[in-house]
């Protein structure tokens, strides 16, 4: 489908942000898929099992990997171990912050604190922005002018994807912020959705990160070896490409100024190394719908609500085969967008399309 | 002068509507409220929306004396009204509850 817009305005502090709250799509009511309240009940209730034995296993593998990519240094043997500890530190770090930043992996509130803040470290989020950040995008998905996290905006950037499989412009980005922390100091759009009350622990968040880079750059100059670099820092770039492949998958190519996630968001069924290195976020039509469903329990939430979505993707190859043409002819069409078919058009929430000045013509 | 406001006490449901370690909603007169029943067996309430973007909390989860909103993970102890971290910053407002036979009323200034 494709409609016809002026440029959007992706910033939270300009005109879509004054649109969206006049056409009532900021902090509004959302559909959700009918669902006894007892079953839900069970499915969010919490339990550490699972999340302790993930942990394990993710530490674990870190640990193994890391030994290895050590004793091999300076030889090609080296190359796979560090392959996958800079997947287990670069991508599977994206799911477990996540997780955790819904206080949902864990039940018991400080692990999922500590998991919380060695996950948005190896990742290079930092934990009280991207807090508040995530708050936002789940009272506000794919709302234009509303939604901090919307990581395709219209037209989308490729050379900016591309350059994300190696974590390059996130990075270079996320350091800038950092910087700007550092010195005591959000940007505007920011101050939208970080409480005064919170913004000391930002500041001395992003010092205590800029520290521990420069004791890694120092040991590294001391040695004349980037060895520490390889296993804190680094891996946040060579270890991301599932950080974005897995992440497109979410909203990509989807509809904006929606109030319904079966609309902006994607179920993708993966396989289980997959699904344990992204925590499950693959049912993320679920996931946004019932936030407080631990991840462990989306397979359960999706078998309970599928007959009301729209089908799932089956696996990558198939969302792929959607995300990168969408991609590519938005470039040239920004208006353009991938309308998911509900399984009862009657029981859909009305397309917003965010503000007033669009018009909605037919797709080619 | 001093003006004291009496307590109108409000039918909110049966007792065994709610059940153990849940929460329910109750609309009266233009507001919502959450009545809770907590694991002891005890009734509570307290407003019906989340003080930090006004979600229903009769659709979050009920785990001891927390009442966890369904959309952002804010909690609050119920019981005091309490907000127990980001993303609430405001308690909670609580309201008396007393057991009459197998009702549940609602203390109302």
């Amino acid at each position: 489908m494709t409609v016809s817009t002026t440029p959007r305005d992706y910033s939270l502090i300009g005109r879509d942000t004054r649109l969206a709250e006049e056409n009532g799509l900021a902090a509004a009511q959302w559909y959700q898929c009918p669902i006894p309240r007892k079953e839900l009940k069970e499915l969010m209730k919490r339990s550490d099992g699972p999340a302790l034995r993930d942990t394990a296993i993710w530490f674990a593998t870190l640990f193994l990997s890391g030994l290895g990519g050590y004793y091999f240094w300076g030889t090609w043997w080296a190359v796979p171990f560090f392959a996958v500890y800079g997947i287990l530190y670069g991508s599977a770090s994206d799911s477990r912050w996540h997780e955790c930043s819904h206080g949902t992996a864990f039940k018991t509130r400080w692990m999922n604190d500590v998991v919380y803040h060695i996950a948005c470290f190896m990742i290079l989020r930092e934990p009280t922005v991207w807090r508040w950040s995530h708050t936002r995008h789940h009272t506000d998905t794919i709302i234009v002018g509303r939604d901090p996290e919307i990581a395709v905006p219209r037209p989308p950037d490729i050379l900016g994807i591309l350059l994300n499989l190696f974590a390059l412009k996130s990075s270079y980005v996320a350091m800038k912020k950092l910087l700007l922390h550092a010195t005591g100091r959000l940007n505007e759009e920011e101050k939208t959705y970080i409480p005064e009350m919170e913004r000391a622990k930002v500041y001395w968040i992003a010092r205590l990160y800029l520290a521990i880079f420069a004791a890694v750059a120092i040991w590294c100059f001391a040695i004349g070896s980037i060895l520490p670099a390889m296993f804190i820092g680094l891996p946040t770039l060579y270890g991301a490409p599932f950080v974005v492949i897995f992440g497109l998958t979410q909203h990509a190519g989807l509809d904006e100024d929606v109030l319904d996630h079966r609309l902006n968001s994607r179920t993708v069924y993966m396989n289980p190394i997959y699904r344990f290195l992204y925590l499950n976020m693959n049912y993320h039509v679920e996931h946004h719908m019932f936030p407080m469903v631990p991840y462990h329990a989306l397979p359960k939430l999706h078998a309970a609500i599928k007959a009301d979505c729209p089908k799932p993707y089956n696996g990558l190859w198939e969302a792929y085969a959607e995300i990168i043409p969408t991609l590519l002819r938005q470039v040239r069409e920004p208006g353009y967008f991938v309308e998911r078919q509900l399984p009862d058009p009657n029981k859909a929430v009305p397309h917003n399309h965010g503000t007033q000045f669009v018009s909605v013509v037919p797709a080619e | 002068m001093t003006t004291t406001t009496a307590t109108q006490w409000i039918e909110a449901c049966a007792a065994d509507d709610i059940d153990e370690e849940d929460v329910i909603r109750f609309d009266h007169d233009g507001r919502t409220y959450a009545i809770y029943r907590s694991p002891d067996d005890e009734y509570y309430a307290t407003d019906g929306l989340c003080t930090h973007e006004q979600i229903h909390l009769a659709d979050g989860l009920v785990m001891d004396h927390i009442i966890e909103c369904p959309k952002h993970n804010g909690r609050f102890d119920y019981r005091t009204g309490q907000a127990k971290g980001a993303p609430v910053c405001v308690n909670l407002k609580t309201y008396p509850v007393r057991i009459d036979g197998d009702k549940v009323l609602l203390g109302l200034a």
